[in-house]
């Protein structure tokens, strides 16, 4: 079975919200919009997203470091929020896992938010649904598009490359050798709902060197002076030519 | 979580009506097994079963207002095999449509007994309509309590404390209701119902107060590390992603200070559980008649700010993501 889902890398991720806006326009005039917004230029403005960039600060300053955090439907395997839908207006994929909403038979009761511990889904005040990401649906199963615009719009936009899309299930796809390789995770595992969207930790390269290698203990010169462990006698270094 | 007055007054208001028709075919079935005298079928059971269905009605009404699409509500009874909710629409208009007829069989009068069991028990229509009613009572009482307490991410209502307490609460002001209308019609039944509201009151002041005690004393399955998926003692939020406010900062929140929860708290102790209590201990020692219909009043005021707090006090794991604005 595929399983369609995004793989975060928090490491690259710059926080910039190109995802964010193209998302927004992407979804604003696709099968998936409106996203409508509430006083967008004035007080107190509200709108509809089906993604969010947040940022935490991590440790105390001066050793702080800064986390961008990009936050959509999970897509859950075990999605909490589909058996809680009355009308089965709320329903998983079967073919690729994508958990989405039928607007049509939505009667926006919001129970499927309360059923969500990621805060996933929002609703929409002007058209009284509910709402999510739907890993652009209309985009990804699009067989007009050439194949590599077939990808959520966020995906396109980053210019990190910080989101992979694919099937987690094919153990061959870019996003599934990331999560295996990169030390992928999932958020909240406690619950067991299983999300399919991973995050890539953050991870520094550092270069292991040892206290021998930066000082040459058999340095010709003897210029660090550095005993030898064991005495080794003349090496071809203290021949004098 | 918000707590919305839609819902508010759905859960309160058909909590009375059940709890109304249960006491009605308690004194019913009392009445047969000739513990408590026979009442007028028509002025006794038939007006107080429309009582009863009236309180449903309004519920049933409040409920609209929670809906985004009430014109498609219809739809909600599809999916009763996995959810809740799905349940309760279908059981409480079918308990409607129950209560409707118990009231229609008693007020026209078509209680002559359809056979005897042992030569000493008359069956007749209302019995076993009112039976099929009792149960649907009892199924209600348990999808009601369940669309919270089936939410396993909301640790405050996971717990059966949840479904005992929507069914005792709703047996004590339905009791209490049926009290204050026995002392509105002059029916010398006061003190049967009283005394079964104060039983059920007392039982639902443990099982509330038990409640109160766990969640004060629960620790929250998630914390910010499980949530964002980084390992570190000290992190703060510095940004949500947006500046004002979204659906996630509204929907989950009350929006009020602890002063208020603890004010709202207070009172909804004092006029949920003792306030009734002791107006109906001295309705019965004054003998008034207007004494139930007040603790009727004062109980079900306790019970909407009871379930003000109930949803205020639940915690979401959602809002670990909103913790700062910028």
């Amino acid at each position: 079975m595929t399983q369609l889902a995004l793989v975060i890398d928090l490491n690259v991720c710059v926080g910039c919200h190109a995802c964010v806006t193209s998302c927004k326009e992407w979804n604003s005039s696709g099968w998936a919009g409106p996203m409508p917004d509430r006083n967008p230029y004035d007080a107190d403005p509200s709108g509809v997203f089906f993604n969010r960039v947040q940022t935490y600060e991590i440790g105390t300053y001066p050793d702080t470091e800064t986390l961008h955090f990009p936050k959509s439907c999970l897509h859950c395997e075990e999605p909490p929020c589909v058996p809680v839908c009355p009308t089965g207006a709320s329903y998983k994929r079967e073919d690729n896992g994508v958990v989405l909403v039928d607007y049509d038979k939505c009667i926006g009761c919001k129970y499927c938010s309360w059923a969500c511990p990621y805060g996933a889904r929002e609703f929409d005040e002007k058209n009284r649904v509910m709402k999510k990401c739907t890993l652009c649906i209309d985009r990804i199963t699009d067989t007009t598009l050439p194949e590599s615009e077939r990808k959520p719009a966020c995906v396109l936009a980053c210019p990190t490359s910080a989101r992979i899309f694919g099937d987690i299930h094919d153990p061959a796809s870019e996003a599934a050798l990331a999560i295996r390789e990169e030390g992928g995770y999932q958020l909240q595992p406690e619950w067991g709902t299983r999300p399919a969207n991973h995050y890539l930790p953050r991870r520094k390269s550092r270069i292991q060197i040892h206290e021998d290698e930066l000082i040459r203990a058999d340095n010709p010169l003897k210029k660090e002076g550095v005993p030898l462990p064991v005495p080794q006698g003349d090496t071809i270094d203290d021949v004098a030519w | 979580m918000h707590p919305a007055f839609s819902v508010i007054f759905l859960t309160t208001l058909i909590g009375v009506g059940q709890g109304l028709f249960l006491a009605l075919y308690t004194g019913q079935v009392y009445t047969l097994a000739q513990l408590l005298p026979p009442q007028d079928s028509q002025a006794f059971y038939g007006s107080g079963s429309f009582v009863a269905l009236l309180f449903l009605a309004g519920g049933l009404f409040a409920s609209f207002f929670h809906l985004g699409h009430p014109e498609r509500a219809w739809r909600a009874a599809a999916r009763w095999r996995t959810s809740w909710l799905s349940r309760e629409v279908i059981v409480l208009p079918l308990f409607m449509g129950l209560v409707a007829l118990y009231a229609l069989f008693h007020y026209v009068g078509w209680t002559h007994p359809l056979f005897t069991i042992a030569g000493t028990l008359p069956v007749d229509f209302t019995l076993i309509i009112g039976l099929l009613a009792a149960i649907a009572a009892f199924g209600l009482f348990i999808c009601t309590a369940m669309i919270y307490a089936g939410v396993r991410f909301v640790q405050q209502w996971h717990h059966w404390l949840t479904v005992a307490n929507y069914m005792l609460l709703g047996l004590a002001s339905g009791f209490m209701l049926a009290s204050a209308f026995s002392a509105w019609t002059g029916v010398d039944l006061v003190g049967f119902f009283g005394t079964w509201a104060v039983i059920f009151t007392l039982a639902a002041l443990a099982t509330r107060g038990a409640a109160l005690l766990r969640n004060r004393r629960l620790r929250p399955k998630i914390d910010l590390q499980s949530a964002i998926g980084v390992k570190h003692r000290d992190m703060q939020q510095k940004a949500q992603g947006f500046m004002g406010g979204s659906f996630n900062t509204r929907e989950f929140f009350h929006g009020r200070g602890p002063a208020t929860l603890r004010l709202v708290r207070w009172a909804f102790l004092l006029l949920l559980f003792p306030l009734p209590v002791l107006l109906i201990g001295l309705s019965y020692l004054i003998e008034s008649g207007s004494l139930p219909i007040a603790a009727f009043a004062v109980q079900y005021l306790g019970l909407l700010l009871e379930r003000w707090y109930f949803f205020a006090e639940a915690e979401h794991p959602q809002n670990l993501y909103y913790q700062t604005m910028s």
